[in-house]
């Protein structure tokens, strides 16, 4: 397939119907199959997962830990790419979506600031250390409520969409400026967590089959809240959409009358 | 351009005593931070640098709301996007006015207000540094933040929830460099980045503050 | 069939709980917000055509 057909192929969700009427027709896989990972997942690991040696039971709060945390820093690149989509191609979908991912994103942190804060308490001994990492997610967080309270507060979806756009543009640089900012302030408590080392990160790297055990049911949280996050941003942009057709017929029936 | 940044100036001395209000809050933070914390003087000596700064951007930050609105209010703005000077100039004389009104009070007086929270000795040099270096971005990200909440009613506290954030990076190097300043320790690499960011802030940022305008005068 | 969770139970307990419950409440909440427009969009599409 040449690449102009493939963007073709990519663009034609610009319209809203289509993009309702696929939507529509995928939506029920991508709940269900969120649904099976998710249990799946997090059945496995709470019930049929050893305890680390060093952390104890505590270790099975990483299958919610780190999936969530994950999709905090993915909602927010989400929605930078179509807010430069919305800015560059003025598809009003694309701006909805990143109007209908923010909340996710913010659930999302939070999950991450609230196991991260459960799980600190008796590893570290306290709930809440100015860790870098924790850190950055506390700014994040701030950066999502401020995005979230821009689009509430602009009447016209249009401008709406135009200033919480650059916003996300702006606010993604100074989001990576201030991670290393806190990152050369206080070097913290952290491991240094990778999802691919998220096994060793455990403690119980001794063999490669000990991690595996925590790892599998870890990958399968993660597909699962990835999934959960493609279902609600798509359900969310749909009801985005209503919403906008709702104004635009109001506005023609004022303007008929 | 020079005509507008007197103006802006002048305005900013005149109307409603703007220029001297930001110095005031400063003082009165610091004023406060004793009461709070409590008088211990070498307690006060090793959270002076930091207070400082936060006096300084919080005072930044409360004179940001008019740094637009005035302009809005009375077409002053629409006036000014039809000119022949390109919004981007606009926006950084907007800046450049509101350092010289707010950011350079700031920086002159804090050593006044170091004495009074115990800042040590060579800390002096490094929080006015600091300050000089740090307190244009300041500016500069305030004024993209008025730029988005200008056709907003009651942008005041929106306009703080959207800025503060931005203000993180500066923050923590400016603060560094006057709390290593004041324990005598090396200084060079914060005050780079600090640099660096102003710098970076005021390079890129009018362009986003410009777009941002006209989509509000739109 | 509960796994032993040791000194920790309330820890891994009361994570689970709040994630889950944060997760329930965004998916309902989105169900919840999702149903309602819809319904207002089909009525205001409904009274547009039978006005003309």
């Amino acid at each position: 397939m040449s690449i102009a057909a493939k963007a073709n192929t990519i663009w034609q969700y610009a319209n809203p119907k289509k993009f309702l009427a696929t939507s529509e027709r995928v939506l029920p896989f991508f709940w269900a199959t969120a649904a099976i990972c998710l249990v799946v997942g997090l059945v496995w690991g709470f019930f049929f997962t050893p305890d680390d040696f060093r952390q104890g039971s505590t270790v099975k709060i990483i299958y919610l830990h780190v999936p969530s945390a994950l999709m905090a820093i993915n909602c927010w690149l989400m929605m930078l790419v179509t807010s430069l989509v919305w800015l560059v191609r003025r598809h009003h979908v694309s701006a909805l979506a990143a109007r209908a991912a923010a909340p996710i994103g913010v659930v999302m942190t939070l999950i991450a600031l609230v196991t991260g804060a459960i799980w600190g308490q008796p590893m570290w001994g306290t709930w809440w250390a100015w860790d870098p990492r924790l850190t950055s997610f506390l700014i994040l967080f701030l950066f999502y409520l401020g995005y979230i309270a821009l689009w509430e507060a602009i009447e016209d979806p249009d401008t709406a969409a135009d200033l919480t756009s650059v916003l996300c543009l702006v606010g993604s640089v100074f989001a990576i400026l201030s991670r290393y900012a806190v990152n050369f302030w206080n070097q913290g408590l952290h491991q240094g967590a990778s999802v691919m080392r998220a096994g060793a990160v455990t403690g119980t790297d001794t063999t490669e089959k000990v991690s595996n055990v925590f790892f599998y049911p870890l990958f399968l949280c993660i597909i699962g809240f990835v999934l959960l996050f493609i279902a609600l941003v798509l359900y969310r942009t749909g009801t985005e959409i209503r919403a906008r057709r709702i104004r635009a017929l109001l506005a023609r029936e004022r303007a008929g009358a | 351009m020079i005509a507008l940044l007197f103006r802006d100036l002048k305005l900013a001395m005149r109307a409603g005593g703007g220029f001297g209000l930001g110095l005031v809050f400063f003082l009165i933070v610091t004023t406060l931070v004793p009461f709070a914390v409590g008088p211990q003087s070498d307690l006060l000596a090793s959270i002076a640098p930091g207070v400082l700064w936060l006096g300084a951007l919080l005072a930044c930050l409360l004179s940001l709301d008019r740094l637009l609105a005035l302009d809005w209010e009375d077409g002053t703005l629409d006036l000014l996007a039809t000119a022949p000077l390109p919004l981007e100039a606009v926006v950084s004389v907007k800046a450049l006015a509101h350092w010289i009104t707010t950011g350079l009070p700031l920086v002159l007086a804090a050593p006044v207000f170091g004495v009074l929270l115990n800042l040590p000795g060579p800390g002096f040099f490094w929080l006015v540094v600091s300050l000089a270096v740090g307190t244009p971005a300041l500016s500069v990200v305030g004024t993209f933040g008025a730029a988005l909440t200008v056709g907003l009613k009651r942008g005041g506290l929106l306009l703080s929830l959207l800025v503060l954030p931005l203000y993180v990076p500066t923050l923590i190097f400016g603060a560094e460099v006057a709390r290593r300043g004041a324990q005598g320790m090396e200084t060079g690499t914060p005050l780079l980045m600090l640099g660096g960011i102003t710098l970076a802030t005021i390079a890129l940022l009018p362009f986003a503050s410009a777009a941002v305008l006209r989509v509000n005068l739109r | 069939m509960m796994p032993d969770l040791g000194k920790h139970t309330e820890a891994v307990l009361s994570s689970y709980a709040l994630s889950l419950l944060m997760l329930v409440l965004l998916v309902a909440l989105s169900l919840w917000r999702g149903r309602k427009v819809r319904a207002e969009m089909e009525k205001t599409e409904q009274r547009m055509s039978r006005n003309g």
